[in-house]
């Protein structure tokens, strides 16, 4: 059973002093699924994805990735191995684009880690022999973030996590993204789980969407099915002011 | 990298200060050289000047060590043995060093303060050179026949109508303006603070209107000063005697019984005019001192030939500022090169400690800002009452010197170090730890490059004021360019003043430019 799903969180809580921001949550991702964590700010999305890559590290319950319990394991070595894109890229300024997007095979210790590098850049819509000597600075937001995805790539991981990776884009470069994103992932097979506040973003990019809402998960369903038959009162309210917005 | 570079060098730089530094015991084979110290005024430069060159001409070799910072750096020396001999004065001891009240017999007074400065210290007086040099409370010719002032008690019924300009020790000693207030009532209606070397052109350009000197000062002659009569007999006597280091006499009787020969020689009127040589016409030290010696029959005629240090008012006689540099040009070159070692060294000790220091504390966080807001109390400590504190633990010379200017130099270090690692692209370094890097990974290729610019601006600023720093060390014998400062302002000499301060300015232009070339290679991403 846990060889079909990639990541799974069984019943995981976690508290900030007074705060609750997860509450009993139990999620899974199969295996080349684009799973959407959609909720407000203070919803719980970012420090449930968070759980995956252990940069929190939940007060109860399990989180499993493929099929292995991360608790028990090394964070370091996770975290190279499961891809990751923050909302504002987090290039490290001081280092050219092919050394930002080669990070995680060079830690890999990869003697072509420039190689792969290329290669993800290219997959990204990158021309990798031009941008390549680049510093993150002269490039555009777009850009930079395609860099970003890049580097999250580049070592060929089987799973992403990207925390609201378009979110800080002009209309326009989000759709290019948008759509650079959901072709590769089918072409690679990624298994992803994207934090988004952007319904349409998930309903176009996601194969099922989660809703969360005060450290809960109200409902997990494909984007059809929950526009069709929303569980809650809450959902209900979140696709009404998403279709205004509309 | 650069941390491990600048310990070899730190470690090297001291194996080359410290023979200099140390202070050679008397380990058997020929005996250490006698250190001759002096106050940083001329009277006691010319003095001590005479007691090394008598100890030469006896077959003593002697170092000088002249200039030293005020009354208390220089006994604080002279207890812990880190200088051999300077010329004190009686009254000074008893007040100044014992905190006892003086009577106004000389002999008294002379014989208290061997006493006890030999019971309570182990500092032994020699027997006095025969020539008082007290107090003495001047204002300008015109302004005591403008208000008919003779005696100190004139003074005080004027006073509060009158500024004065007083040494920062009289300003705070029983034996000057406190006592002086008790027993004559005497009050100003404002009292600044002014060096020995300034207040003498203060008063003569109407600055101050009276002011506080010793009744040996040349310059009273050469500004037409009028010295009001103590006639309450408040200024104790002021004998001037060599005072030497405990167990000197039983270590060195040679030395003791050369100095001796000196006693009761020296009169005021002759002293006088000896100051006023040095003082007033800039005459050097050296040969002023030689004339003495040879005067009073004690030494050939023309010993200081020769001694560059000393001569070096020698130079062309009255030339203007640029030649005068340029004839000192090794000097120069010589007191920069120390200078610059003492700047060096100290700044590469700091970054050794407040790099890693303010690493640690951005880890920490918990206490940081306590433990970087004590590191700035340091530095408003003045830097002449930090030298001061450390004498009773590390002497005098370039070891204290060094340790004042590495913990001037902590703060701006510290700061900028902690301050740059903390606030270093937050996004960047959260990416940077998502995926994978370790916590020294991230320190090393993420922190730590992006703060060094912020670092190495630190590092300027402190270079910067340690260059401006550095010239107290001359107060307490560490050489540098505040050497001719020292010298400059102790014999009103404002070109040799200038010879030291000008290459100090010009050393911090340079420090500055070639530390801002340094910045320029660490800043990351081109």
């Amino acid at each position: 059973m846990h060889d079909a799903s990639a990541l799974a969180a069984r019943a995981v809580s976690k508290r900030y002093g007074p705060v609750v921001a997860l509450d009993h949550v139990t999620l899974e991702v199969r295996r080349g699924e684009c799973v959407a964590l959609i909720g407000e700010s203070g919803s719980g999305k970012t420090t449930l994805l968070r759980c995956f890559n252990r940069l929190t590290d939940p007060d109860e319950g399990q989180v499993l990735v493929d099929g292995a319990d991360v608790a028990s394991g090394d964070p370091i070595a996770l975290r190279r191995r499961v891809g990751y894109v923050p909302q504002d890229g987090g290039l490290l300024p001081h280092w050219r684009v092919r050394r930002n997007a080669a990070l995680v095979p060079w830690l890999h210790g990869a003697a072509d880690a420039d190689a792969k590098a290329d290669r993800a850049l290219s997959l990204v819509g990158l021309d990798a022999a031009a941008m390549a000597g680049r510093w993150p600075r002269e490039l555009s937001g777009g850009q930079r973030q395609r860099v970003a995805v890049a580097r999250a790539l580049a070592a060929s991981p089987d799973i992403v996590l990207l925390d609201e990776p378009f979110g800080a884009l002009d209309a326009l470069t989000r759709a290019d993204l948008q759509g650079t994103f959901r072709a590769l992932r089918r072409e690679l097979g990624l298994t992803t789980l994207l934090v988004t506040h952007d319904l349409a973003e998930a309903e176009l990019l996601a194969d099922r969407i989660a809703v969360m809402h005060g450290g809960r998960l109200e409902q997990i369903a494909a984007p059809a099915e929950l526009r069709d038959a929303p569980a809650t009162d809450y959902v209900r309210a979140l696709l009404a002011r998403a279709r205004v917005r509309e | 990298m650069i941390r491990r570079v600048g310990a070899l060098s730190l470690a090297a730089a001291l194996v080359a200060v410290l023979p200099a530094a140390g202070r050679p015991q008397a380990t058997g084979g020929t005996p250490r050289p006698v250190i001759v110290a002096s106050k940083p005024f001329g009277e006691s430069y010319l003095l001590a000047e005479m007691f090394a060159q008598l100890l030469e001409a006896r077959g003593i070799a002697a170092e000088r060590r002249l200039g030293l910072g005020a009354t208390e750096i220089a006994f604080a020396a002279l207890r812990r043995g880190a200088i051999d001999v300077y010329p004190e004065y009686t009254g000074t001891g008893l007040l100044a060093i014992l905190h006892e009240h003086p009577s106004a017999d000389p002999r008294e007074v002379y014989a208290r303060v061997a006493r006890e400065s030999r019971e309570r210290f182990g500092v032994r007086w020699l027997p006095p050179l025969g020539f008082q040099n007290t107090y003495a409370i001047a204002v300008r010719r015109e302004t005591a026949d403008r208000l008919h002032l003779r005696t100190l008690s004139d003074l005080a019924r004027v006073g509060p109508t009158l500024r004065a300009g007083l040494t920062p020790d009289f300003i705070g000693r029983d034996d000057g303006l406190p006592g002086l207030g008790r027993a004559y009532g005497l009050r100003f209606r404002e009292v600044r603070a002014l060096l020995a070397a300034v207040k003498y052109q203060a008063l003569a350009a109407g600055e101050v209107d009276v002011i506080d000197g010793y009744s040996t000062d040349g310059l009273i002659v050469k500004y037409d000063l009028v010295v009001l009569e103590d006639d309450r007999a408040f200024f104790p006597p002021y004998e001037a005697a060599p005072v030497v280091a405990p167990g000197l006499a039983e270590r060195r009787p040679d030395v003791v019984a050369a100095l001796t020969e000196l006693s009761g020689l020296l009169r005021e009127p002759a002293m006088r005019g000896f100051n006023r040589r040095v003082e007033v016409d800039g005459e050097p030290v050296a040969h002023v001192a030689a004339d003495a010696l040879a005067g009073l029959g004690l030494t050939r005629a023309a010993a200081a030939d020769g001694d560059d240090k000393h001569g070096r008012r020698a130079g062309p006689a009255r030339a203007g500022l640029l030649p005068y540099l340029w004839a000192e040009r090794r000097t120069l070159l010589g007191l920069t090169e120390r200078h610059l070692l003492l700047v060096a060294v100290s700044l590469l000790a700091a970054i050794a400690l407040a790099v890693p220091l303010g690493l640690v504390l951005e880890r920490a966080r918990r206490g940081a800002e306590a433990v970087i807001r004590a590191v700035g109390v340091l530095q408003t400590i003045p830097g002449i009452a930090l030298i001061a504190f450390m004498i009773p633990l590390l002497g005098i010379g370039v070891v204290p010197a060094l340790v004042a200017l590495f913990l001037y130099s902590l703060y701006p270090i510290l700061r900028n170090t902690y301050t740059g690692v903390r606030d270093a692209a937050p996004d960047a370094v959260g990416a940077a730890l998502a995926l994978g890097m370790t916590p020294r990974q991230i320190l090393r290729h993420v922190r730590l490059p992006l703060a060094a610019p912020l670092i190495m601006a630190g590092v300027r600023t402190a270079a910067v004021i340690n260059v401006g720093t550095a010239t107290l060390a001359a107060f307490i014998g560490a050489g540098g360019l505040g050497d001719p400062i020292a010298s400059g302002l102790a014999l009103s000499d404002t070109r040799m003043i200038l010879s030291g301060a000008l290459p100090a300015a010009a050393l911090a232009l340079v420090v500055d430019a070639g530390l801002g070339l340094c910045e320029r290679v660490v800043r990351p991403g081109g």
